[in-house]
């Protein structure tokens, strides 16, 4: 089974709408799911281009879903969701 | 509370949109047009009563963020007509904080609570542990007397079944110095005699109902006008975005600022000056010093603790040196404080060599609103490059540090740290100054903000990353001395 990824934006927009707090997801997930999950900050996955579309960020991507307003709790759902229903 | 929330995540927001209006065509049609945009007709109502709250919320925070107090506007006004006040003012307002009224809740005074889990049992602690004779049983349940209670807790320590909680004011009880109280009508008011600018009820109210009055727009003006305006970046601001301090100078250039200079060259000339302090004050005899670059503590001692002003370092702050260099170089040129805290407002309005501030946040809204991705950016060298201890007087231990190596050995320090001024920390340092002594060291570094400056209450990045990166960038900076 493959690992399921979890790319944290770290784009400027991104960083400063409160992904600086989703970074303490990239020590928390190994610990909870080395296993079966891989988490990384990337450069600006570009979601937040569009018109107005920073007031959605900070953005992550959990394998293609994106998570928008991401928030610790949210993405850990999303992983649990995933988990449970089993990989695509 | 986490300092990313959803009430800061609103704010950033509003912030990015009104620096977005000023760079349109039509900066106060456009700035009265921002409650309709985030809140459109028929969208749903996520916080308020309704969508004209939420609007209305929204309209009083892009006042604040026109550097307004809400205490003095005109309600009948348009906002466009506040847009274009805040846009030709040439001078600053004083008062550096000013509480939303609608957007604060008058939540419930704070007091002590029985709540239903009483079973009014046979024990009955609360009724013995209250020293005031507050509390009665009257059927069958705990009642507290209000006009006799004292707030002690001592009630809630003893009830078995945890029945009894104190109803806290989230601002009131951040306040440090008892500056923040309900009017009649429950709403928060700030005595601006006694509030320090700590900003510690602007990061604690859950409905962000206390606003820092901006800048920003004036800031953004004086660029506009073609002036020549010089960014001094405050130490901490090296921890706060993902890049090197070298990509926010580029990123700071691209805003339009002229120059960007590190606030680290004057916390050298600080760190030196302090260690020389030191050592006389020690050779005469003096028991214990404290560090004087905190804002938040300065006006402290100004207007609550003048008994400790005789142990205080006389030294003057990093930004003060800095800003003075910066005047001396550039007599015409327009000086803009990038701060970590609302505590720095006051010090650079009472300080004539600086004439704006930018927080840490309204950097962040602005590299938004210009779509700058920092991380991209192609570095740029400063002119002068400051050493590895005035980098670190942002982080935790910093300040003291500096000190300790710019007397290399001289005085015996023993560095001792005040991590966040509360009640209880001002009650630490009143009694230092009472006894003359400190028996926990002799060189006191004070930080009005748990952390140091990283934690300060407009930072971007939490305070454990920041400091991190902060260490992980000065290791290979020049040493002090």
């Amino acid at each position: 089974m493959s690992k399921i990824q979890v790319k944290i934006c770290m784009g400027t927009t991104c960083f400063v709408m409160g992904a600086s707090n989703l970074q303490e997801l990239i020590e928390l997930i190994p610990e909870k799911y080395s296993d079966s999950v891989e988490v990384c900050g990337v450069p600006c996955l570009g979601l937040c281009s569009e018109t107005k579309k920073y007031s959605g960020a900070p953005y992550v991507k959990v394998n293609d879903e994106v998570v928008a307003e991401a928030t610790t709790e949210k993405v850990l759902k999303q992983i649990e969701r995933i988990l449970k229903n089993g990989q695509e | 509370m986490d300092k990313n929330n959803q009430a800061q995540h609103l704010k950033r927001e509003i912030l990015v949109r009104t620096i977005e209006a000023f760079f349109s065509d039509n900066f106060e049609e456009n700035t009265r047009l921002i409650a309709y945009d985030m809140r459109p007709q028929g969208c749903e109502v996520p916080y308020r009563c309704c969508i004209h709250k939420e609007r209305d919320v929204i309209q009083h925070r892009i006042i604040a963020n026109l550097g307004l107090s809400m205490e003095e506007i005109d309600e009948r006004k348009l906002l466009s007509d506040y847009a274009r006040k805040a846009k030709e003012r040439t001078e600053l307002e004083k008062d550096v904080l000013t509480v939303l009224e609608t957007a604060c809740q008058a939540c419930v005074p704070s007091r002590m609570f029985v709540t239903d889990l009483c079973q009014g049992c046979v024990a009955r602690p609360c009724v013995e542990s209250c020293k005031f004779g507050a509390i009665s049983i009257q059927n069958g349940r705990s009642v507290i007397d209000g006009s006799k209670c004292k707030n002690c807790t001592k009630c809630m320590q003893v009830c078995p079944y945890h029945a009894i909680v104190k109803i806290v004011v989230p601002c009131e009880d951040a306040c440090p110095v008892g500056a923040i109280a309900k009017d009649q009508s429950g709403h928060a008011t700030i005595d601006f005699d006694k509030c320090i600018t700590c900003g510690k009820c602007v990061a604690a109210c859950p409905f962000g109902a206390i606003h820092e009055k901006s800048q920003i727009i004036d800031i953004l003006n004086r660029i506009k006008e073609g002036k020549k305006v010089i960014a001094m970046i405050a130490p901490s601001v090296a921890g706060q975005l993902p890049c090197s301090i070298y990509q926010l100078n580029t990123a700071l250039l691209q805003c339009g600022f002229n120059e960007v200079v590190e606030v680290a060259q004057g916390a050298d000339i600080t760190a030196l000056n302090e260690a020389e302090e030191f050592k006389e004050r020690m050779q005469n005899g003096d028991k214990f010093m404290t560090t004087s670059c905190c804002a938040g503590y300065n006006n402290l001692i100004a207007q609550h603790l003048p008994e400790i002003k005789p142990f205080a370092s006389d030294t003057k702050t990093p930004l003060y040196y800095t800003a003075e260099l910066c005047r001396k170089e550039n007599p015409d040129a327009i000086t803009v404080f990038v701060s970590p805290c609302v505590a720095k407002r006051r010090e650079c309005l009472d300080n004539p060599n600086i004439d704006y501030l930018l927080s840490y946040e309204e950097m962040g809204a602005l590299f938004i609103a210009k779509k700058i991705e920092v991380s991209t950016l192609e570095p740029t060298p400063f002119k002068t490059e400051a050493s590895r201890e005035g980098r670190n007087f942002g982080i935790l231990g910093g300040v003291a540090k500096s000190v300790e190596v710019a007397d290399q050995g001289q005085s015996e320090i023993k560095p001792y740290i005040i991590n966040g001024l509360n009640k209880q920390t001002i009650r630490e340092l009143r009694n230092y100054a009472k006894k003359g002594e400190c028996e926990m060291g002799n060189l006191i570094e004070v930080m009005c903000c748990e952390g140091g400056c990283v934690g300060g209450n407009c930072c971007v990045n939490n305070a454990k990353t920041a400091t991190k990166t902060i260490t992980d960038f000065t290791k290979d900076s020049k040493p002090l001395k």
